[in-house]
């Protein structure tokens, strides 16, 4: 599969990438079913478009700093697949030796580093971005986060340290619009691009669906950065399919509603009915909230506003698209296939 | 190199080190004065002067180190660690761990630290014992210049997250700054020996874990870092006349801690005495007494700590901070008490039953 490139838009090979990543998080998703992958999983699934079309811009000695969806921009930048798959089966020659998990995965030879703490990808790529500036000149760094964490004190700091210390970072925000399982737009106040032109930087927005758009955009932020221009940031609009992370409490009564659901009628109905109490009207607000965050999540999943993969591969002519997929599937095959395999060696040695 | 105050002598490693190494630079809030004799030698690029953001600039120090320099990051105080805790706790300290010992984070977070000066405890908490809890940290907490200048360079050159604390009473230039303000009106009880002394030149690295033996005593062992080292020194010298000969030993690193100085210490003469300026709960003197019982030493033992929020009013200041006259009071209970099993001393406020009750079975090493 031919790597993008960061010169011109090559609709194959980030299409290429984004079915990379979108096989790669499902084969995540199957192992966590099976109860093969310890603790949370949260899958970037509708993120495809934003890692692939911002990391194509990355050379050799750019820094990379990721949040709790961790694999997408991973896989983008080329991290070993089979070693990341092992990492998350617990396998001690995985990616960290079975330490990190995937919300703790570290490449330094990639200088790639992710965090489970809600908004530290910001602040982390601007100390990956002051080594550059020292070390590496003309090489910058990319911060990823989500709408939620533009809440967070220490992602509001970073911006403005970014731009007091003129420093090469592209910050790239993927506005789902969920902060965990509240509606962002419930919590947050002004327009985040707003907050961060406030801050004095070029600020793009685009939809994060469309690679071609997450791409140019990137580019020109990111060649900003280069020439010593000091720090961008991207507001790329995406989607969120699969939840805050796999089986989180909206997305079990999504998928389960009659089981589910009854489990968390019972004790609300009986809640509501409990005396003593608050009054009424506030009780009758307490349950739309919960409503509200089902329904929004319901319909959401019902419209799928568009998917990336399936736009990026109408870029291509007819049929190219189905056979870059398939290829891509196939790598992701071979990888969990080989990580499956050296898993149960690796067992069996460790039980002889 | 000879005699220097222990903030020269922590300035003359850094310049020493800095001159070695040009990975080496420093960020934090108004390092541009602090730290401007560095700065007008090694230039500004290399001393940077941070905004009152302590949670983006030390995460951004822990991801520089990740990228190939070496930042000391000044947190001035380190009670405003608070605010920052998640770069320490959740970065720093976990790189190592998570990456499989494949990455690490060279970084230097340096902070004053201590009391003794009135400026209550939102700007003069201990914290090294909360800090030393954290897998993945090295704690550092000198008592003297030699040892101020050694730490340094050893945390200038160490793979992993270091926190070195200075203490405010023996860094003349902090103490002036928030305590004295130009004013010749004020004064404070600097123990001489931690605020000046001979610093040898080039200045060698310590290892981390050493700690040090300050005074050989046959009766009881005081262990203790920092400015309580000076404090256990004095009611030592007063401990003398009363047939009490007290030994004191200056553990230096809170993590790693040197447990075969303390069960030494606790063998020679089978009561150890614990002065922390920190926190009694959960901390550095609870650690310590964990270790007597881990190693079966059956030394008794007593604790003279800070139990409550640390008062502003310089005389209410005294009496909560471990000072002289407590450290010999509690002393000379242990010595006089011949039941040496017995949990004594300054441990309130626990009451002694509740103590008693708590039996914990901890394995031995």
């Amino acid at each position: 599969m031919r790597a993008p490139s960061a010169d011109r838009f090559d609709a194959r090979a980030l299409f290429g990438e984004m079915a990379r990543i979108r096989h790669f998080e499902q084969a995540l998703a199957e192992l966590w079913r099976e109860g093969r992958i310890c603790g949370e999983m949260h899958l970037g699934i509708g993120e495809e478009a934003i890692a692939a079309g911002v990391v194509a811009h990355l050379r050799e000695g750019d820094g990379l700093a990721v949040d709790h969806r961790s694999t997408p921009p991973l896989v983008a930048r080329g991290v070993d697949l089979e070693a990341m798959l092992l990492e998350m089966l617990g396998c001690e020659d995985g990616l960290c030796r079975a330490r990190g998990g995937h919300m703790h995965l570290f490449s330094a030879e990639h200088l790639a580093a992710s965090s489970g703490i809600v908004g530290a990808g910001a602040p982390m790529a601007c100390g990956f971005a002051l080594a550059a500036q020292r070390l590496r000149p003309g090489a910058v760094s990319v911060g990823f986060f989500g709408d939620g964490a533009m809440n967070q004190g220490m992602l509001l700091e970073a911006l403005n340290l970014a731009q007091a210390w003129r420093l090469p970072v592209l910050f790239v925000c993927k506005d789902n619009r969920w902060a965990i399982t509240t509606r962002s737009r419930t919590v947050t106040r002004g327009e985040i691009i707003t907050r961060a032109r406030a801050f004095g930087m070029p600020s793009e927005r685009v939809d994060g669906l469309d690679v071609r758009a997450v791409f140019k955009a990137a580019g020109k932020l990111i060649e900003h950065a280069r020439r010593g221009h000091g720090p961008g940031f991207l507001l790329a609009r995406c989607v969120r399919t699969e939840g805050h992370f796999l089986g989180d409490p909206v997305l079990r009564v999504l998928d389960a509603p009659l089981r589910e659901g009854q489990a968390l009628a019972g004790p609300l109905l009986e809640a509501v009915r409990a005396q003593p109490g608050a009054r009424g009207r506030s009780r009758a607000r307490a349950l739309a909230r919960v409503s509200g965050v089902l329904g929004a999540a319901a319909l959401e999943r019902m419209r799928r506003r568009g998917d990336a993969l399936g736009r990026a591969g109408r870029l291509l002519p007819a049929g190219e698209a189905a056979r870059i997929e398939r290829k891509a599937a196939s790598e992701v095959r071979g990888a969990l296939a080989r990580a499956l395999t050296h898993l149960e060696l690796s067992l069996e040695s460790d039980g002889g | 190199m000879g005699e220097l105050t222990y903030a020269q002598a922590i300035e003359h490693a850094l310049a020493q080190a800095m001159a070695d190494d040009e990975r080496i630079v420093i960020l934090g809030e108004d390092v541009h004065l602090l730290r401007q004799g560095l700065a007008a030698r090694f230039g500004h690029e290399r001393v940077r002067p941070a905004p009152i953001s302590e949670a983006a600039f030390l995460t951004a120090g822990v991801g520089a180190a990740m990228a190939g320099l070496r930042p000391v990051v000044e947190i001035m105080m380190v009670d405003f660690i608070g605010v920052a805790f998640d770069a320490l706790l959740n970065h720093a300290a976990k790189l190592e761990g998570f990456s499989g010992g494949r990455w690490h984070a060279p970084l230097v977070v340096r902070a004053a630290c201590g009391g003794w000066y009135g400026d209550g405890g939102q700007h003069e908490q201990a914290l090294w014992g909360m800090l030393a809890g954290i897998p993945g940290l090295t704690v550092l907490v000198p008592s003297t210049p030699a040892d101020a200048a050694g730490l340094m360079l050893a945390a200038l050159r160490a793979e992993g997250p270091v926190v070195f604390l200075e203490h405010k009473l023996l860094s003349d230039y902090w103490l002036d700054y928030l305590g004295g303000g130009g004013r010749e009106n004020v004064s404070f009880d600097v123990p001489a020996a931690g605020a000046r002394g001979w610093v040898d030149e080039p200045i060698a690295p310590i290892a981390f874990g050493l700690a040090a033996r300050r005074r050989k005593g046959k009766d009881i062992s005081i262990v203790s870092l920092g400015v309580g080292v000076h404090r256990a020194m004095q009611a030592a010298e007063e401990l003398a006349p009363l047939g009490i000969d007290a030994g004191v030993i200056d553990l230096r690193c809170v993590a790693p801690l040197d447990r075969d100085a303390i069960v030494e210490a606790a063998t020679a003469t089978g009561r150890v005495l614990v002065v922390d300026e920190d926190y009694v709960r959960g901390g550095l003197s609870g650690e310590i007494a964990a270790v007597l019982a881990e190693e079966r030493t059956g030394a008794s033992f007593a604790r003279v700590a800070v139990t409550d929020t640390l008062p502003y009013a310089r005389h209410l200041e005294d009496d909560a901070l471990p000072n002289v006259r407590k450290i010999v009071a509690a002393a000379e209970r242990m010595v006089h008490d011949r039941a040496r099993t017995r949990t004594t001393g300054n441990v309130w406020p626990y009451p002694q039953d509740k103590l008693t009750a708590q039996s914990t079975v901890l394995p031995g090493r």
